[in-house]
């Protein structure tokens, strides 16, 4: 079963198009890795299907219903630069925001959520920080606070926007064995990501993407010299290294 | 003097004076994390030319009309900028500046004339300006005592709403929260705060507070919850002591005694705060 289908999906900021057409299928318990050259429009994708832009076309589907219909069973990891990270909140107050949801309009968190939201930070190895504010935290730090909240939201599918982005090498394992775990548990998780080397690793799906759609599908078949050309045109030759171990495996 | 506060219609402008200052502090908080000081500071001067307006239409004082002219001319204020900021290439800080000045000429120039045209009892429409607590009748205090205690409850329902559209408001909408409704619910209660605030505090100095309450208590705590009620208890404090103040020095206007009484907090603040505050923080590096 498809976890998510996009299908005709168009964005323009100011009458530019950033994204034309897009059409996609995400398998339920998939690692997606989304890859593409700045600007490529990836930002842009996850906040449209996520409906947090407006869209000119586009119909969004999440295991196969509409996705106003199934709000609750998507989390989203925006990217660390996207909040006030002086704002007067500790980490445990930031990890209890992804059980918003859960606890509805109005009403306090209780008991049982604030021991989820522990939980959720004790899994990124944050529980000694619950009570430190948040600008006082690292930046890997500050990511695994974000990673911790969309634990607590204990969603279906997960958006992750470029969250290795500054993170040491302990928090990047971190975040990939979480989502291994999500993964384990059937769900499915779609990750922005930039670092060519790493992709076959972490992902077994991928969605190449400028603009529109390059390929999407397994990392074996679509996971191409022949696409990350197309994908990333003339700025492929900045690529170094990464395209020569590309060309061995071709 | 003391016949003075024991009279039962100060002390009832005193409890609305606290109920004022405490309800400021509270939407202050979210107003100065939101960073619209500035727009809140343009939607309050925005709020003469109703008031004048009223007065010019209906050549009668009466309070409630007063209050709903300066909502009208506020939301304008407040639509005009956003109007100016999308289709234009003017910057926020010059858009809210220049929409600010010419609501607030458009009032003077209101006051100016129904003070040179209109006969009869002027009702001290000035006070408007800089505020006059000791102008205040039974019923205008009734207003502002139930107003506030109204802006308070809806501030502490909304209160987990509000930290998380103000904090990370695609996430909140993510989650499916009604972020615009709660724009909308932030912004009624600024522009309820203001118009209940003019006749006491004034157009001019009533954004300020606004802030000074809020960027006072953001010295003490690192925690939202603790800054909104110390903010409130800063807003009130300075809220009952500029009202005292200037009814016992007859004719003080009110407003900026009670600006003055939040400076002094905010300055001791800012020495002494425990978290970030000025001297805390030498004590602090000279341990290390
Ligand atoms: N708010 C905005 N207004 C106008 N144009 C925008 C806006 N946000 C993004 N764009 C443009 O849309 C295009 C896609 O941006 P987007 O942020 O989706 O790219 P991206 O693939 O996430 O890039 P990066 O790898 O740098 O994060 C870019 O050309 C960008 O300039
Ligand atoms: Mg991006």
């Amino acid at each position: 079963m498809n976890a998510l289908s996009v299908q005709n999906l168009t964005v323009t900021y100011d009458k530019t198009p950033v994204l034309q057409k897009v059409g996609f299928e995400i398998p339920k318990g998939s690692l997606t890795g989304i890859i593409g050259p700045n600007g490529a429009g990836k930002s842009t994708l996850i906040k449209a299907i996520l409906q947090l832009i407006p869209r000119i076309s586009g119909d969004i589907q999440v295991y196969g219903k509409p996705y106003h219909r199934q709000r609750r069973l998507i989390g989203y990891v925006p990217q660390r630069s996207e909040v006030d990270w002086d704002f007067p909140t500790s980490a445990l107050d930031v990890v209890l925001m992804g059980r918003y949801g859960h606890i509805g309009l109005i009403k306090r968190p209780g008991k049982k959520e604030i021991q989820i939201a522990k939980e959720a930070l004790r899994k990124v190895g944050m529980e000694e920080y619950q009570d430190r504010q948040i600008s006082q935290l690292s930046g890997g730090q500050q990511q695994r606070v974000f990673l911790a909240r969309a634990l607590a939201q204990d969603a279906q599918i997960y958006f992750m926007d470029e969250p290795f982005v500054g993170v040491d090498a302990a928090t990047e394992k971190a975040i990939i064995q979480l989502m291994q775990e999500w993964k384990e548990e059937g769900k499915t998780v779609l990750v922005v990501h930039h670092d060519l080397q790493t992709v076959e690793d972490y992902f077994d799906h991928v969605l190449l993407l400028n603009k529109s759609p390059v390929g999407c599908g397994p990392t074996q078949k679509v996971f191409t010299m022949e696409n990350l050309k197309q994908t990333y045109g003339g700025s492929l030759k900045f690529l170094g290294e990464n395209s020569v171990v590309l060309q061995e495996r071709v | 003097m003391f016949d003075l506060l024991s009279n039962a219609n100060t002390q009832w402008v005193l409890i609305g004076s606290i109920m004022l200052g405490f309800a400021s502090g509270v939407i202050g908080s979210f107003v100065l994390l939101k960073k619209q000081s500035l727009i809140s500071d343009a939607m309050a001067h925005a709020t003469l030319p109703g008031v004048g307006l009223m007065y010019i239409i209906f050549e009668y004082k009466s309070i409630p009309l007063f209050l709903i002219g300066a909502t009208i001319t506020a939301l304008l204020a407040t639509y005009s900028i956003q109007l100016i900021i999308k289709h234009s290439r003017i910057k926020t800080d010059a858009a809210i500046g220049s929409v600010l000045s010419v609501f607030f000429a458009l009032g003077i120039v209101f006051l100016t004339y129904i003070s040179k045209n209109t006969s009869g009892n002027r009702s001290g429409l000035d006070d408007f300006i800089f505020g006059q607590a000791a102008s205040l009748v039974a019923s205008d205090v009734r207003m502002i005592t139930i107003g506030s205690a109204i802006l308070i409850i809806l501030s502490a329902l909304f209160f987990k709403e509000f930290k998380i559209t103000i904090f990370d408001p695609l996430y909140a909408m993510g989650l499916g929260l009604p972020v615009r409704f709660l724009n909308l619910v932030l912004l009624g209660l600024v522009v309820g705060i203001v118009v209940i605030g003019i006749q006491m505090v004034g157009v001019v100095l009533i954004a300020a507070l606004l802030i000074t309450p809020p960027l006072s208590a953001r010295y003490w705590t690192d925690k939202l919850g603790r800054m909104t009620i110390l903010s409130g208890v800063f807003g009130a404090v300075s809220g009952v002591a500029g009202t005292v103040i200037s009814t016992i020095g007859e004719g003080l206007p009110t407003g900026p005694i009670i600006v003055l009484c939040a400076s002094i907090i905010f300055l001791f603040s800012l020495l002494f705060g425990s978290k970030k505050g000025f001297i805390p923080k030498v004590v602090s590096t000279h341990e290390l």
